[in-house]
């Protein structure tokens, strides 16, 4: 008996350690469709902005309040869509989605997001419009990287990977709304693709 | 082999005690009601497996009041996170013997 019984003692502390420390039901598929929410978002955006060439985007324009919208709506969509997925997720694999570790998890994603989302909100208030695609992106990198201690590792390389795009943003700041396609769209893709196969499908 | 048997602790010989070891071992403390939903067990049975590693002085049960609610805390000492590191040593140089 021993040997075996000892193996699965180990097992059984090792998945037990994992379950207790970190949400593991966070849905793959629900990164593709916030990815493709996204790109549909920029696509919509780019339309705008090609249709009205001779305008300067200012806090008062009527384009500005639109992109502000489309940007909501991708925001907005992909949370529900993420919650909606991950609660199924969790009931498949008998979690339950709000207990000690999805608690621990929201908290500190959301912490570096807010954040960044006063910080991009008080720049647009003083004119630096520049600079906001740049640090959303880079704060929403480190959001990423701080929630990953609570969740798939995976996590982790999602925003080490938006957090050099959030960089290469701010050298290239005329470029926003390309490098926000690549990070909050094709990343979320990228990435929820990976962990789709790498855990849902289970 | 004796000395290698010598760590396997008689304490943590049941799945509950060993569960609840291990989630102290990675959290800083954990509810009554986490630790039930993790380890799918009854009220009573975690109430007596958690009072066998308190009497080892292996944790510590903490009882407060949230607002008009009960809550019970569990915490590991220091002892306790000693003794099943040793725990698992012991376990996993058993496994390389076999």
């Amino acid at each position: 008996m021993e040997a075996n019984n000892y193996l699965q003692d180990l097992k059984d502390i090792k998945d037990l350690m994992n379950k207790s420390s970190q949400f593991i039901s966070l849905s793959g598929l629900s990164g593709i469709l916030a990815g493709v929410y996204a790109l549909i978002g920029a696509w919509i955006a780019n339309a705008l902005i090609e249709n009205n060439t001779r305008l300067y985007i200012t806090l008062e324009s009527v384009l500005f309040k639109q992109i502000l919208l489309i940007a909501g709506c991708v925001l907005a969509a992909s949370l529900i869509t993420a919650y909606l997925l991950t609660v199924n997720k969790a009931k498949k694999m008998g979690e339950k989605v709000w207990n000690a570790s999805s608690k621990r998890l929201l908290i500190n994603f959301a912490i570096p997001l807010v954040t960044g989302g006063i910080f991009a909100l008080l720049l647009l208030k003083n004119g630096y419009y520049g600079l906001v695609a740049p640090i959303m992106l880079l704060f929403y990198g480190m959001a990423c990287l701080n929630a990953s201690k609570y969740t798939l590792r995976d996590v982790r390389y999602l925003g080490l990977t938006e957090i050099i795009l959030g960089l290469f943003a701010v050298e290239f700041s005329g470029y926003g709304l390309y490098f926000w396609v690549l990070g909050f769209g094709v990343c979320h893709i990228l990435y929820g693709t990976v962990m789709y196969y790498k855990y849902d499908r289970k | 082999m004796k000395s290698i048997l010598e760590n396997i602790n008689k304490a943590f010989d049941h799945r509950i005690r060993l569960g609840i070891m291990s989630i102290l071992m990675v959290n800083e403390n954990a509810d009554f009601t986490t630790l039930k939903e993790l380890l799918g067990v009854t009220d009573g049975n975690l109430a007596s497996h958690a009072k066998a590693l308190e009497a080892e002085q292996y944790i510590t049960i903490e009882k407060q009041f949230i607002g008009k609610k009960p809550n019970t805390r569990y915490i590991a000492t220091k002892e306790g996170r000693k003794a099943f590191q040793d725990h698992i040593d012991a376990l996993e140089k058993l496994i390389q013997k076999n």
